[in-house]
């Protein structure tokens, strides 16, 4: 088939991908962009599987449909609470595959080389490509490719690692080796001496050695990041997963896989930044991992944590007028958003005003509670972003903390040597009266004490999410 | 350890520091109880129902302070009664150190410890503890039903077929915790009631429980009622005649008169004076809950009721709490058990007299063989509210300037990124060959569009966005399928796998987007 035809495909590709994700920018608009992408990728490879270079197609083609199978399964099988540990494990796979790619082409340059002129002469596809490149380009190809693996590397390691820690195989606390950044700092370094080896040689072993270093980065560094920083983690590995994909896509001369690539890349790091934003540190406070010293102690905290059952919050909520449920990991931990959702029904069928408050880090996903809420069929125009509701407090007779901690922190706004002063928070303390749903009297994650939980218009509802909603709602019909 | 309660030896005295409730609490906390025999019988608690949770009934006072390590009582101990201290015991009761020289002397000689339920601190964390409190507010109901005994009439208004009915009109003098008890009570028995506070800030709350307050028209620096531990301090004497012309004022029309104004340490100011007596019509009620200081109204007898020569009945009791001890004795039960709940750490029935706790050593008046009062002052203020610092309201010029300002810094900011990006391009163009640039501008602009695309997508879809980029960034599966025709067997093998890998991602990422998708329903 002609070239031309794979170039004019992948354009349409390249336009469906990027209108797929513009279409995510409404409810409605986003169930048929999704299409969009999924026609985009079918018309992508297709064009690939005819276009030059390809060969093997039917081997390709069931490999395709085997790994489908897997990935249809996967989707179907999966709990949306499990969300942030499949979008870890697929990021792992994209960098995975992006070494292997980057790889193949290290080997198919190198034989190349070796050959004769007349034998370069017979070669197509990416072969020919690579045939036609002269001393300069060769280099840049050399420095592309080496980019993609250690990019894809990082991401491999850093994704299993996230995996484990939010499907809760690895501890989730912050845990560095001796020597902290440095011994990533010596790693990064190691890889940069590789890359001019690399350049000048052309041999596998320093291709090699980076590809360790880079494996190395990655898991050392998402293994001295902690659990509550893990949704900038994710958007961070899928930034790279992106970059990945285009430095390979430079590698190959392929237009479509670095615009792709550059997308992805770049949807990873407003994610990323609109994270850190939230939390109010800076992106490299992140990476370095746990939270910066304070300037000095901590504000005394006054008062006791005051207990209620659940008739109490029966009573109260049957009194409200306006409430608003603040959700948080706790929330995914004891599955509850099922009985959360039952009880806004009931409240709604009351004619209470019952909003959600969602902070942008709420959960382990950017995201994450909007989806959980989703699936508990709560209608998402009563779902409210931070900016929309924080307004809204003073007004509001109940609002109810499920499983939540540092985004309701009320130390951000008055104890200046907070380890998280300044990070814009969610101040439901304003509201008449507060409930906090907690599992029992701990500093969460984060080990900060929370004044909100020794307010006078907070009660504590201790237990389990869902037992203790599952108590109420016998109560609220 | 064992807690004992002995029946009050004061006269009339109905209430009990224990009640069969708080005897379970405390049994939990590690503590055996016992009670003397009819200690709570004036309360309404019979030594049957004290035996069903587990008190032992001992018969005699003696026997009780001889068996027990830590008596329980409310009124403040007699001397026959301190007798029985000895320096492994602690006694909780009122106490009222600041007039009982002669009692701390003799705890102190017996070695005993003595914590004063009154000298608890008003601090949040020790509400739950201070029996002032929810005894105040007991004496505050009461006063209202006392006056309704005395009052011939009725509190609310009514138009009946024999006639109409004008409502009551009640006058509360001081909104403290007794204070909003009677308004409270008063104003769901159907009064119309006035409030007046020399802190203007409690007006909020009389309001919120329905009495109106009564504003005085006074300019004078305001008094915080945070700094004196929520009382009410001393007042100049220029307010004290506003406020006092204010009542002669309201004295004509007003039917019952509740007054609660107590100053810590000094005896109750006098604010209804003779005159206003006089000005009040016959049958008229007024009822003194600071009789115990010498009574806020001019002709209060404490512990009396008496009637002026103009039919005003002036109600001097002060044994409010003691005639509701159910009530009564249930809360000052709770509240002692609270007290032991801070003194018993590890809840094991042993007693840790922490001297460091604020409330305890606040409360503490002798400790091993000293006097510990007056305490140093607590740690922590109470109610602590500090004035809100107002950022003042910028002006339009202010605003315009701050506008333009931050315009500037974002096109520097803007022109900066631009220049420096320019030249690392120009850089990059000088060195790199023309096929280099071609997909380099190709990737510039797909960042660009990137950026500009993702900025749209809406807060609550981010996670649908991960996973529709997982899917999409899967497009390096085009590398493989590139190269999988082409060389060795090494080739095949590692781009055979990049392909597997990506589809799973290709039909899971997908597959899961939908999913997540089709569940988001608007209301």
């Amino acid at each position: 088939m002609e070239f031309g035809f794979t170039t004019a495909a992948y354009v349409v590709a390249a336009v469906l991908f990027i209108l797929s994700l513009g279409g995510l920018s409404g409810q409605e608009s986003a169930k048929r962009a999704v299409w969009y992408g999924i026609v985009g990728m079918a018309l992508a490879v297709f064009a690939t599987l005819i276009g030059p270079g390809s060969g093997l197609w039917l081997l390709s083609l069931l490999l395709i449909i085997g790994g489908g199978m897997i990935g249809y399964y996967v989707a179907k099988k999966v709990q949306m609470t499990e969300m942030p540990q499949l979008v870890a494990a697929m990021h792992s796979l994209v960098g995975l595959a992006a070494v292997f790619v980057g790889l193949i082409a290290h080997i198919e340059l190198g034989r190349v080389l070796a050959m004769e002129e007349a034998e370069k002469k017979a070669l197509e596809g990416f072969a020919a490509l690579l045939a036609k490149k002269d001393g300069v380009e060769i280099g840049i190809l050399r420095v592309e490719l080496f980019l993609g693996i250690f990019i894809g590397a990082v991401t491999f390691t850093g994704s299993v690692v996230a995996y484990g820690k939010l499907a809760g195989k690895v501890s989730s606390a912050a845990t560095k080796l001796p020597g902290g950044h440095l011994l990533n700092a010596g790693a990064a370094g190691l890889s940069a001496i590789c890359l001019f080896w690399y350049c000048s040689t052309g041999g596998v072993f320093p291709l090699f050695l980076m590809t360790l270093a880079a494996l190395f980065i990655g898991y050392h560094l998402i293994m001295g990041i902690g659990g509550a920083d893990m949704p900038v983690v994710v958007s961070m590995l899928n930034s790279y997963s992106g970059w990945a994909a285009a430095a390979i896509g430079f590698s190959l001369g392929n237009d479509l896989l670095i615009v792709v690539g550059a997308l992805v890349g770049s949807s990873g790091a407003i994610l990323s930044y609109i994270m850190c934003k939230a939390m109010n540190r800076s992106f490299v406070s992140v990476i370095l991992g746990g939270f910066g010293g304070s300037t000095g102690p901590a504000m005394e905290v006054e008062g006791e944590q005051i207990a209620i059952d659940a008739d109490g919050v029966a009573t109260a909520l049957d009194d409200a007028d306006s409430v608003v449920i603040i959700p948080g990991y706790g929330m995914a931990v004891a599955q509850a958003q099922q009985n959360v959702a039952e009880l806004t029904r009931r409240l709604r069928a009351k004619g209470k005003t019952v909003r959600f408050a969602i902070h942008p880090v709420a959960g382990r996903l950017p995201g994450h509670m909007n989806v959980l809420l989703a699936e508990a069929k709560v209608p998402y125009d009563i779902v409210l972003e931070m900016d929309e509701i924080n307004d809204d407090f003073p007004e509001t007779d109940v609002a109810i903390v499920i499983g939540s901690n540092d985004i309701v922190n009320p130390a951000a706004q008055e104890d200046p040597n907070s380890p998280i002063a300044g990070m814009p928070v969610l101040e439901c303390w304003k509201a008449k009266q507060v409930f906090v749903s907690k599992r029992g009297q701990g500093t969460g994650y984060s080990g900060i004490e929370n004044p909100l939980f020794f307010k006078d218009n907070t009660r504590m509802f201790y237990g389990d999410a869902k037992a203790s909603l599952d108590q109420l709602l016998t109560l609220v019909s | 350890m064992k807690l004992g309660t002995p029946k009050e030896s004061f006269d009339g005295e109905a209430r009990v520091a224990m009640t069969p409730e708080s005897a379970k609490q405390l049994q939990k906390l590690g503590y055996d109880c016992a009670i003397e025999t009819g200690a709570g019988l004036a309360a309404g608690f019979s030594d049957a129902a004290y035996a069903a949770a587990d008190v032992e009934i001992v018969e005699t006072a003696a026997a009780l302070w001889s068996t027990a390590d830590i008596i329980a009582k409310v009124r403040q101990p007699d001397a026959a009664e301190l007798e029985h201290l000895t320096n492994d015991k602690t006694l909780i009761s009122f106490f009222n150190p600041a007039g009982n020289e002669d009692g701390m002397a003799a705890a102190k000689a017996k070695g005993a410890n003595v914590i004063a339920m009154e000298m608890v601190p008003r601090i949040s964390r020790a509400q739950k503890m201070d029996a002032l409190s929810s005894m105040a507010n007991i004496a505050g109901y009461r006063a209202v039903i006392e006056a309704g005994n005395n009052f011939g009439r009725f509190f609310t208004g009514q138009i009946t077929a024999a006639g109409k009915v004008p409502p009551a009109k009640v006058l509360v003098v001081g909104a403290g915790v007794a204070g909003l008890a009677a308004i409270g009570t008063s104003t769901s028995l159907g009064a119309v009631t006035y409030a007046f506070d020399v802190r203007p800030e409690v007006a909020e709350q009389v309001e919120s429980m329905g009495a109106e307050f009564v504003y005085l028209d006074f300019e004078e620096e305001q008094q915080d009622g945070a700094a004196t531990g929520g009382y009410a301090a001393v007042s100049s004497p220029e307010f004290r005649e506003a406020q006092l012309a204010k009542f002669r004022e309201l004295a004509p029309e007003i039917d019952i008169v509740i007054t609660t104004a107590l100053i810590p340490n000094r005896p109750a100011p006098k604010l209804w004076l003779e005159d206003m007596v006089a000005a009040m019509k016959p049958g008229s009620v007024i009822v003194d809950l600071a009789a115990e200081r010498g009574g806020n109204a001019e002709g209060t007898v404490m512990d009396e009721k008496v009637v002026t020569e103009n039919g005003v009945t002036i109600i001097g009791y002060t044994d409010f709490p003691s005639r509701m001890a159910a009530q009564s004795s249930s809360l000052y039960a709770t509240n002692i058990r609270h007290m032991m709940t801070d003194l018993t750490p590890e809840k094991d029935g042993q007693v840790v007299h922490n001297m460091e706790d604020d409330v305890i050593r606040g409360a503490t008046v002798t400790h091993q063989g000293e006097i510990t009062f007056p305490p140093p002052p607590p740690k922590v203020k109470a109610i602590a509210a500090k004035p809100k610092e107002t950022v003042p309201e910028l002006t339009p010029e202010e605003k315009r300037q701050q506008e333009a300002d931050a315009f500037k810094a974002q096109t520097r900011n803007q022109v900066t990124l631009l220049a420096v990006g320019a030249a690392f391009m120009l850089g990059v163009g000088l060195i790199a060959p023309a096929s280099f640039m071609q997909h380099f501008i190709v990737f510039v602009l797909a960042v660009f569009v990137g950026f500009q695309v993702i900025w749209g997508v809406a807060h609550s879809l981010h996670t649908p966005l991960m996973a529709v980029t997982n899917a999409i960034s899967s497009i390096i599966i085009l590398g493989a399928l590139m190269q999988i025709g082409s060389g060795s067997f090494l080739v095949i093998l590692l781009a055979a796998l990049s392909v597997f890998m990506a589809g799973i991602n290709i039909f899971g990422g997908f597959l899961v987007t939908r999913r997540m998708l089709a569940m988001f329903q608007k209301s």
